[in-house]
This record gives C-alpha cells, sequence and structure tokens, in this order.
C-alpha cells in the first residue's frame, strides 16, 4: 500500500513539476513587470542615500500619460538633480497597488485619491496641504480636497466628458449639431437615424457596453446626471439619502442609449469598452458617450481630425437645458504622503510646485499629456473637447459638476450597474423598479455601511 | 542506501521549509494578528478585538457565497473524478491505440492558467446563450454555475486522470487475472479488485479537487466575476471583494477574518475527507 501511495504522490509531484515548469510561462511578464519595479526602487533608493535632499515617487493613476510622466521626471531630475520616480498602476488597480505600496518601507509619497469617498481610506496618509504653494496656484479653492477645515488633496486635471458624435456622419442623416440643444432633439435625431438604419448604413449610439471596462459610463457618469439635477434641486452638493427625483429622466436616456444602438439590447451584457469605441471609430456609429480623456484614442493614427468630432451635452430633459453644459469637474487629486521622511515631503512638494508652475512642467502636461490643470500658470491644451468645454462655458453654459465623487461606495456602482444591465435586457417596469431601488434604498444602506462602523 | 537519506534528510527538506515558512507559516500568523485589527495597510494596523469575526457572520454575502462554493464543490468533485476515472480506464486498456495521444489532448487544458481559461469559456458561453436567446453570463447566475463546472471539468479532468492512471496501472496483474479465472464479470473486478487497489489516488484526487473548488478564484474573476449581483459569488472571490474594493479601514480587517475563517474551513474539511477516503484504503 505503502508503494502505491509513494506512487501515486510521485506522480502528482511529476505532474506538478510539469505545471510549475508551464506556469512559469505565463508568468513571465509578471516577473518582468516586477523586474522592473525593483530596478525603478533601486533607481529611488540610490540618491537618496547619497543625495542631501529627498526624493520623490510619484504613484499614477493614468496609465495613458505614463510615458509623458516619465519624460517629466527624468527633465525635473536634470534640471534639480532630485530623483523622481514615477509608477503607474496598471488600469483598474490604482487601489490595490496603492495599498501594497504603502505598507512598503519606500512608500509613494505622492499618491491620489478619487474624491471624498475615497479619501476616507487613506486620510490617516493624507498631509494637510493647507498654507503650501501649490494651493496658492490654484485658480479656485473648489478644486481642493478639504475636509474639516483642512485641505487633503488637490485636484490637479480638469476633464469634461458628453456625447461624442460624429459630424460627417450626422451630416449624411441630414443633422446639424446645432440642432441637437435637447433632450427631445436628440431623441428625435436617434430615432430617425435608427428608422433609418438599413438605407444609413450606421446606428445612433455605439453599444453601451456593461462589461467592466465600460459600465462606469452608465453606472458612475451618466447617473450623475440625474443625482446633480436633485442636488441642484435641493440645494446640496451630498447626501445620506438620495430621493432618485430624476430617475425617469435617467431611464428615458438610457432607453433612447440601449434601443437605438448598434446592437440588440441583451448583448449589452457582454459589450466591452473597446467594442463601442471601435463602432465609433469604423463610422457605425454617429454618438459616443465617453469624455475628453478619449481625445487622444480617437485622433489617434489619423482616425479622426478635429473637425470630424464634437462633444455635446448630455440631455436628460431636466434643468435649463438651453444653458447646460458639458460635465465637467475632476476624480483625480494629488495627496502627498504624511507619514514619509521630511525631506521627501519637501521634495514632493517642490515637484508638484514645478509642475504646474515651471514653463517645462505646465507644457507637458498640456500637451503631451492633454490636461487641463485647474492652475493659474496652465498652458492651453490641444485637447478639441476640452477647448468645447471652454467654448461652452464662454458661451454661457453651465458646466454640471461631478457628483459621482459623492456615491457612497463601489458597491453602490455595482448594484446600479447589475441592475441597468438586466434591465436592459428586459425592460420591463419591474426591472426598472430593482434599478430605483438599487439607486435609492441601495444609496442608504451603502452609505450607512461605509460611514457606520 | 535508506540510512544516507535519513541521514541527509533535513537538507533535502530545508529549501522546501524556509519556502513554506516564509510564504506561509509567517503571513499566516501575521494575518490571523491583523483579523483582530482595523487597518489601512499593514503596517498601521489598530487592535480592536473581536469585532471584524463578529461582522463577519452578520454578512449576508458572506454566507451567500459559502452556500454557493459548497454547492460547487459537491458537484465539481464529483463530476470531475467520476469523469477522470472513466477516461483512466478507458486509457489503460491495452487495445487501444494512440492513448498518449489521447493522454495529451486530454492533460493540455490543465497547461493554461485559469483567467485565460475563464475569458475563453465567457466568450464561448456567452456566444451559446445568444445563439438560444437566453440572458448572457452576467445576468444568468444558472448559466454561471453551469459554466464554472464545465469550466473546471474541463481543466481538472485531465489532471486527475493521469493520476488514476498511475493508480489502474499499478493494480498487479495477478490479482485481476485471478480474478478472471474466477469468473468475475469485468464490472465485478472493477468493483471489488481495482477501485479497493487504486483508492490512495481516488484519496488525493478528492482532496485535490475539494481544495481547489473551495480555493477556486480566477477562474470565478474572469468567468462570472460574481455576476448577477454577487450571486455567482465564490468565497475566495468574496473575501478579495471585501478586501480591496470596499472604501474605509473597516473592511479590511473585516476581509482579513474572512480570510482566516476560509483558510481553518478548507483546512478542517479537507482533514476530515482525507481521514474519511484513507481509511478506506486496503493493504495489499
Amino acid at each position: 500500500m505503502k508503494k502505491k501511495l509513494l506512487s501515486a504522490l510521485l506522480s502528482v509531484a511529476m505532474v506538478s513539476a510539469l505545471l510549475v515548469g508551464c506556469g512559469s510561462k505565463t508568468e513571465a511578464p509578471a516577473n518582468d513587470a516586477a523586474a522592473k519595479e525593483e530596478d525603478a526602487s533601486a533607481k529611488e533608493e540610490a540618491p537618496a542615500a547619497s543625495a542631501e535632499g529627498g526624493s520623490v515617487y510619484y504613484l499614477n493613476f493614468k496609465p495613458e500619460q505614463d510615458e509623458a510622466w516619465q519624460n517629466l521626471a527624468k527633465a525635473y531630475t536634470e534640471t534639480t538633480g532630485v530623483e523622481v520616480t514615477v509608477v503607474t498602476a496598471a488600469s483598474g488597480n490604482y487601489e490595490t497597488t496603492l495599498m501594497s505600496e504603502m505598507g512598503k518601507s519606500s512608500a509613494p509619497t505622492l499618491f491620489q485619491v478619487n474624491g471624498p469617498v475615497g479619501l476616507q481610506n487613506w486620510k490617516d496618509y493624507c498631509l494637510d496641504l493647507t498654507g503650501t504653494d501649490i494651493l496658492g496656484e490654484l485658480t479656485s479653492d473648489s478644486f481642493a480636497l478639504s475636509e474639516d477645515g483642512k485641505v487633503y488633496g488637490i485636484g490637479y486635471v480638469i476633464e469634461s466628458y458628453g456625447i461624442i458624435a460624429n459630424k460627417t456622419l450626422l451630416a449624411k442623416a441630414g443633422y446639424d449639431v446645432a440642432d441637437i440643444n435637447s433632450f427631445d432633439a436628440l431623441k428625435k435625431c436617434a430615432e430617425d437615424i435608427t428608422a433609418r438604419k438599413d438605407e444609413l448604413g450606421f446606428a445612433a449610439f455605439s453599444s453601451a457596453g456593461m462589461d467592466s471596462s465600460s459600465d462606469w459610463r452608465f453606472k458612475t457618469h451618466l447617473a450623475n446626471l440625474p443625482i446633480y439635477f436633485e442636488y441642484q434641486e435641493d440645494g446640496i452638493g451630498a447626501t445620506d439619502a438620495i430621493k432618485g427625483s430624476y430617475l425617469d429622466n435617467y431611464r428615458a436616456i438610457w432607453d433612447l442609449y440601449i434601443n437605438n444602438s448598434t446592437c440588440a439590447p441583451a448583448e449589452l451584457s457582454a459589450k466591452t469598452g473597446d467594442d463601442s469605441r471601435a463602432e465609433f471609430l469604423a463610422g457605425e456609429a454617429v454618438f459616443f458617450q465617453n469624455g475628453s480623456w478619449e481625445y487622444g484614442n480617437l485622433t489617434a493614427d489619423g482616425a479622426f481630425t478635429d473637425d470630424d468630432l464634437v462633444m455635446i451635452p448630455i440631455y436628460v430633459g431636466a434643468g435649463d437645458e438651453a444653458n447646460q453644459g458639458l460635465c465637467t469637474g475632476t476624480e483625480n487629486y494629488w495627496c502627498v504622503n504624511s507619514q514619509a521622511d521630511e525631506a521627501d515631503i519637501q521634495a514632493t512638494l517642490d515637484f508638484m510646485n514645478w509642475c504646474v508652475t515651471s514653463e517645462q512642467g505646465t507644457k507637458a502636461m498640456a500637451e503631451d499629456m492633454g490636461f487641463v490643470i485647474p492652475f493659474k500658470k496652465a498652458v492651453e491644451s490641444p485637447n478639441l473637447f476640452v477647448k468645447q468645454d471652454s467654448a461652452y462655458t464662454a458661451a454661457g453654459k453651465k458646466p454640471v459638476s461631478w457628483n459621482f465623487t459623492t456615491m457612497p461606495s463601489e458597491e453602490w456602482k455595482n448594484g446600479v450597474g447589475s441592475a441597468l444591465t438586466a434591465y436592459a435586457a428586459d425592460q420591463s417596469d419591474a426591472n426598472w423598479d430593482a434599478v430605483v431601488a438599487a439607486f435609492v434604498d441601495g444609496w442608504a444602506s451603502e452609505y450607512a455601511l461605509a460611514n457606520g462602523q | 542506501m535508506e540510512k544516507a537519506i535519513k541521514r541527509y534528510a533535513p537538507i533535502f527538506v530545508l529549501p522546501t521549509f524556509a519556502a513554506f515558512c516564509i510564504g506561509f507559516i509567517l503571513p499566516f500568523f501575521q494575518g490571523l494578528y491583523l483579523s483582530f485589527c482595523q487597518f489601512t495597510t499593514t503596517k498601521n494596523a489598530k487592535f480592536i478585538g473581536l469585532g471584524n469575526y463578529i461582522r463577519v457572520f452578520q454578512d449576508e454575502s458572506f454566507l451567500d457565497s459559502f452556500g454557493f462554493t459548497v454547492l460547487f464543490a459537491l458537484v465539481s468533485i464529483l463530476s470531475i473524478n467520476v469523469i477522470a476515472f472513466a477516461l483512466a480506464l478507458v486509457l489503460t486498456r491495452d487495445n487501444l491505440k494512440g492513448t498518449n495521444v489521447f493522454r495529451t489532448v486530454f492533460f493540455m487544458p490543465n497547461l493554461i492558467g485559469g483567467i485565460v481559461l475563464g475569458y475563453i469559456w465567457q466568450i464561448l458561453i456567452n456566444c451559446v446563450l445568444s445563439i438560444v436567446g437566453k440572458p448572457l453570463l452576467a445576468l444568468n447566475s444558472t448559466a454561471g454555475y453551469w459554466g464554472l463546472i464545465i469550466l473546471m471539468c474541463w481543466q481538472q479532468i485531465g489532471y486527475m486522470m493521469i493520476i488514476y492512471i498511475a493508480g489502474i496501472q499499478n493494480v498487479p496483474e495477478a490479482l485481476t487475472e485471478a480474478a478472471a479465472i474466477d469468473g468475475a464479470t469485468p464490472w465485478q473486478t472493477l468493483l471489488k479488485v481495482k477501485l479497493p487497489m487504486v483508492m490512495p489516488s481516488i484519496t488525493i484526487c478528492v482532496f485535490l479537487t475539494l481544495t481547489n473548488s473551495f480555493k477556486l478564484f480566477d477562474q470565478n474573476l474572469a468567468l462570472t466575476a460574481g455576476e448577477p449581483s454577487h450571486a455567482t459569488e465564490m468565497l475566495a472571490l468574496n473575501i478579495y471583494n471585501t478586501f480591496y474594493f470596499r472604501a474605509g479601514p473597516q473592511w479590511k480587517g473585516l476581509g482579513q477574518a474572512k480570510a482566516v475563517i476560509f483558510c481553518i474551513l478548507v483546512i478542517v474539511i479537507s482533514l476530515i475527507q482525507f481521514k474519511a477516503t484513507h481509511s478506506k484504503e486496503v493493504q495489499q
């Protein structure tokens, strides 16, 4: 019997050896990344030991701008001699990366949170920025993230989102952007395009995919509109219990998206963000709800030029539509690690200040990264959607603020997302009631969970 | 020879033992401590006593995912082992040509990582579901459940099959021949001779499938990600979501406490199973 067990064990061992051999192959890129990271931290530690001043370790949130940040860091080191390490977390993994990096002995000195809710997680690590130079550079205090009279974060990039439209296709369908100035006009246009879909060869909206790579456009960004109008009506900026006064408008716009799309509503649950973008790029759809950060993707390789594209506000049939602008705000707040060394903190503050005041820094942020930064010395960005936002504002239209930073938790967003997906597959009133429940009741229960003990 | 091996045993054991201590024992005890704490990162833990454990049992999502995991484990252990054993029987027959090719083919799925498999099967299953006009995986917990079972069977059957083959090949021919001479039918030979003789393999295979199904994570994350609304969320994924996707220090300790309970649960269940099947093994 012993022999049996032994031979069985041996075969397990053999098989697992085989597995390990093969497993390591798939893990190679991960190791590679780890090696790079080690490399980076080694680089970072070296001068810290020798140099008299501190060093900066920036954990970057935006993978699209990684290269630009690396270059800017290098340039800063060349001019000042202060070592700056920029590590970018993989898309969607910022919180997990930050959590593990913060536990290390060489923790990030500069990191970011996404707003008041995100701040709760990291408050113990955020330096009070009151009185720092960079705070004085902000064009408006509303870009500072403060709590209890202390400033914990500084919004460093302003972004806008709305409905991106393909002007060429719109003209083909016989419409002009200027005509689409209300929800009713948008609805009429979209439904007309759907009616003539076969003749025109394109649909109104690119797929409103509810895969996790795309569902944030609807469970977070689109959900911002009913929240915004409710906050406006009630004159508040946050709440522990949402009433859902504008959820009928939410349903109307969601119906419009899913029923005038490139695919059947039931298929949306599996559509990804890439699917949606690809459809828009291929000219299969006129409208594409997304934000200024998509500018690079849409204009890369000459896919579109500035003349082809326009971003219009998301009209939901609420408020003063004639004066509604794009949804503009920030969920990117810089925070300085309060538990870092004194010298590192100073180096970090200097670096931040340099980025937003020096010629090189502001130019890199505007041109290489395509950011609009809310600082006094900012350079104008070439990003079309950003320029449009300014144009809308200049024309007296009121931007819709980003209130989704007050959503009680990720779990709330997921609940709304799930309910929206179920509703898209079967558009019954009962399923919409589930969305309302997730929105209103979910808000109250998640708020209690997030803020209670 | 045996003496020499015995003498040097500590040296051979050392690397694995060290790795086991650094990679398992140490983190386990650190985790145990953290499960009694409230913390954001592991460095600033604040001791709060048993609060986290009390909250675990108030957390319905944890109990739900426990139920789902048990349901999944039962069906997948049964199906994987039965099918793997049947395949092993077929592929150890002398008169079958190309057994090696078949063995390789059945084993191959095991070489692909769980995440990749999960996404491949997600596409396949969604495609089938959309053809038959049923809600896709993200809205269909039944399809998610059976999808996970199919995926795990597909991945693990080959592995278990190899272990069973080794076991079956070790059944002494003298025994099967004697059985044949005594007039036993092939079915009787299988149940009364082969099965008891491969009990050690069964112990190992059931142990592996049991722990694998309880600890399942990658496939769960990739195939369904717990959708629709946590209905297909297994224990490991529930812990992961608690720990990483909840903002605020009060969740980290809760996730950690769940992980400790999870770990103890898996150890206890697999020990019981090991005892139960081990006792059925026969001496040759």
